[in-house]
């Protein structure tokens, strides 16, 4: 049975080795500072939590705010994790992009993009993927029609 | 391998950018349903010299069983038109041994499934690449309405905003006999046609380049 | 001898075209017969479901999500109405749950029969295998209609069990299929599995090391193949998978041969977990009363199940309405794409249609 790493249990590790990178912590998950994102991501990739299994990656449009969210795994533990990370632009919202460490992100960070228009610095090929260029607008931003 | 100087480069955000900037074209102008072809009705009261009745009927019936079609599956649809092609619900009993990947080699074209404002553009350049005398049947309620999509932001609200339709096949997903149903009605519309159309009646290109 | 000199040549596998998986575009770039770059890409059947599921109640989703992967419609239900009770907090009876695992089971071999017949098809045994497979589909196909009525997009799961229980025809309809199965599929294997022209097509084509697997978050009989033992069905049991003794298979080399083999050997074992289901099945309701507009309470929830493509999950996010506030799917068949171009480098065209189809993809699961 997948066990949900509490969030506490992953605060104590973390703030040892990246001070400053949680903003807040639960049961159910972490919610990351945006700027820190990359060095976390490869902090539980390669330490003893070994989530090396992005399972899901999306983003949710809270209107103050954009939540980005990733569902990670650990196969050889069998444990899972929600890790999410918050963006408040609204005209250019912009987050690190997780590609380097599970390049399972790839093409649904390209989605995120082209659905949410959340840019993600430093992905390799970020462009739209399921609509058309010169598609006025991201259609799933809660504003959108 | 060497790329030699002078050759044009291929650049993939053109590309991509002209293909965007032609769906969005067709987007502006071709949202109200084309007309269908209803000149079929009018034929049946003309009255026709006995020669040409012999020759249409000749030449309709040659052509009514052997229309070959171009499969656009584009959805579920596609797939009850897979199990109408296949052993249990044979199709090639009435004509279609083959579904042509070719549009040249095709007369009649199934849509089915729900088509895309992206995929628009090439529904009409395969309708267009097809020779006469060309049917269109549209299968499942997305082709026909836009079904259950009709509101999203990207999907035509029937194919026949893009291609003049001739028989349309109700369901989600129509059966397969459904599907055989509908393939007999457009068989009687074929036969009732007149092969004096194709000189008089100026082809229908609205949004054809 | 002089030197012979070649130019790159792009090929355009336009979104139409004869392999059936859909509406997919390539555009691929070869230097003579061999592929130098891939570039998928896809979008022609994008429809909006995420957006149009937020304007619609939780039941109402449910046949939205019926056309996700429209060849495995019930595992597609499953997902979200797991998501949906696990969010709402509902139980589900057990009778309900016995007949869920039934029609999933049978739909994962019907959807693995029509993988395996498509990538044979692309192979060039032009449409012998498939019209085999079409025969047991069409078997399974009427079982369904006998149970909810559509052969296809069957919206038979509801939050909090099924629609409606099965009638008194089915039970030996079913058990006489599953007494069957095995000997069908002895069929095919005997003649595909050591097929020499299969075994030259496939074996050693289209490799995915088992890292890469991993990291690029592929799923499914995609991701066993290349030796990596995660069946959600195993290490995180949903639903009454843990009353039910059945292998996993895992491969080895992770190349379009493996793949094949993983799909061909969970039929069978999908016809065990029948067996052992169709014993074990309890009388009872199927359905827990809920009410007609569901209010989950505010939170959010990742739901996910081993659908037969692959890890299918289902991201809702509540705010205590009757719709939801998010509806995101991931999917399986779109993440498994990710290294299309890594294992298609340097194998000609037609190796490419190959390591394609042994991917199984489904458009409408891709584009949503």
């Amino acid at each position: 049975m997948t066990v949900a790493l509490s969030g506490k249990g992953v605060t104590e590790e973390l703030a040892k080795r990246i001070p400053g990178a949680i903003v807040s912590s639960d049961d159910k998950g972490i919610i990351i500072a945006s700027d820190k994102l990359l060095p976390v991501a490869e902090f539980l990739k390669s330490s003893q939590f070994a989530l090396d299994y992005l399972a899901n990656l999306t983003a949710v449009d809270y209107m103050d705010y954009f939540e980005v969210v990733y569902h990670l795994f650990s196969l050889q533990h069998n444990q899972s994790l929600t890790l999410k990370t918050r963006c408040y632009d609204r005209e250019r919202p912009a987050v690190p992009s997780v590609v380097s460490v599970w390049c399972g992100a790839d093409l649904q960070e390209r989605e995120v993009y082209d659905l949410m228009g959340i840019a993600f610095e430093g992905h390799p090929n970020l462009k739209r993927i399921v609509l058309w260029e010169g598609f006025p607008g991201h259609p799933l931003r809660r504003d959108y029609l | 391998m060497e790329i030699e100087p002078g050759l044009p480069v291929y650049s993939s955000h053109e590309l991509n950018v002209a293909e965007g900037a032609e769906v969005e074209r067709m987007r502006r102008t071709m949202d109200q349903p084309i007309p269908d072809p209803a000149d079929w009705l009018e034929e049946r009261e003309l009255s026709r010299n006995i020669l040409l009745t012999t020759v249409d009927k000749a030449v309709q019936w040659g052509r009514h069983y052997s229309t070959w079609p171009v499969n656009f599956g584009l959805a579920c649809c596609a797939f009850e038109m897979i199990s109408l092609a296949a052993s249990r619900f044979d199709v090639s009993r009435f004509g279609m041994e083959l579904l042509r990947a070719s549009p040249r080699q095709a007369d009649l074209m199934w849509v089915c499934g729900t088509l895309t404002w992206k995929m628009a553009p090439a529904l009409r350049r395969i309708y267009d690449q097809m020779p006469e005398p060309k049917w269109v049947l549209a299968m499942g309620v997305c082709a026909i309405s836009g079904g259950t999509f009709r509101e999203s932001y990207a999907v035509v609200p029937g194919v026949n905003c893009i291609v003049p339709v001739d028989v349309y096949v109700p369901g989600c997903p129509p059966r397969p006999e459904a599907l055989m149903y509908g393939v007999m009605k457009l068989h009687e519309k074929i036969m009732s046609q007149s092969v004096t159309r194709y000189f008089s009646i100026p082809l229908i290109t609205r949004g054809a380049k | 001898m002089t030197e012979l000199r070649t130019e790159p040549f792009v090929l355009n596998m336009g979104p139409h075209h004869p392999s059936t998986h859909g509406v997919f575009r390539m555009r691929v770039t070869f230097d003579g017969e061999v592929v130098v770059d891939v570039e998928p890409m896809f979008g022609y059947l994008h429809r909006g479901i995420e957006k149009l599921a937020e304007g619609r109640t939780y039941t109402q989703n449910i046949p939205l999500t019926d056309r996700l992967d429209y060849l495995a419609s019930m595992t597609n239900n499953w997902g979200y109405v797991l998501a949906a009770e696990k969010l709402a907090g509902i139980p589900v009876p057990e009778r309900a749950e016995y007949l869920r695992v039934i029609v999933g089971e049978l739909m994962r071999i019907a959807s693995h029969a029509m993988a395996i017949g498509f990538l044979l098809n692309e192979l060039g045994a032009f449409f012998t295998p498939f019209m085999y497979m079409y025969r047991e589909r069409e078997k399974i196909l009427d079982l369904f209609e006998m149970l909810c009525g559509q052969r296809l997009t069957y919206n038979y799961m509801r939050i909090g069990g099924v629609s409606h229980d099965a009638p008194p025809e089915f039970w030996p309809a079913v058990k006489r299929f599953v007494r069957e199965m095995p000997s069908y599929i002895d069929e095919y294997e005997r003649l595909l599995t050591t097929n020499e022209i299969l075994l030259a097509r496939t074996k050693g084509v289209g490799i995915l090391p088992r890292d890469l697997a991993i990291n690029s978050s592929a799923s499914g009989p995609f991701l066993r193949a290349s030796g990596v033992d995660w069946d959600l069905r195993r290490k995180d049991p949903y639903s009454i998978y843990d009353r039910f003794k059945f292998d996993v298979p895992v491969g080895t080399a992770g190349d379009v041969y493996d793949r094949y083999w993983c799909r061909m050997q969970e039929m069978r074992q999908s016809c065990r977990i029948l067996e052992q289901a169709l014993k074990q099945i309890p009388r009872g309701e199927v359905r827990t009363p809920v009410p007609h507009l569901l209010r989950p309470p505010v939170g959010e929830v990742y739901g996910h199940i081993e659908a037969p493509r692959g890890e299918l999950g289902f991201y809702l996010v509540s705010d205590n309405s009757i719709a939801p506030y998010r509806f995101h799917v991931r999917p399986s068949t779109l993440i498994n794409i990710t290294t299309l171009r890594q294992m298609s480098l340097g194998w000609k065209l037609a190796d490419l249609i190959a390591i394609f189809g042994s991917i199984d993809v489904v458009l409408g699961e891709i584009d949503r």
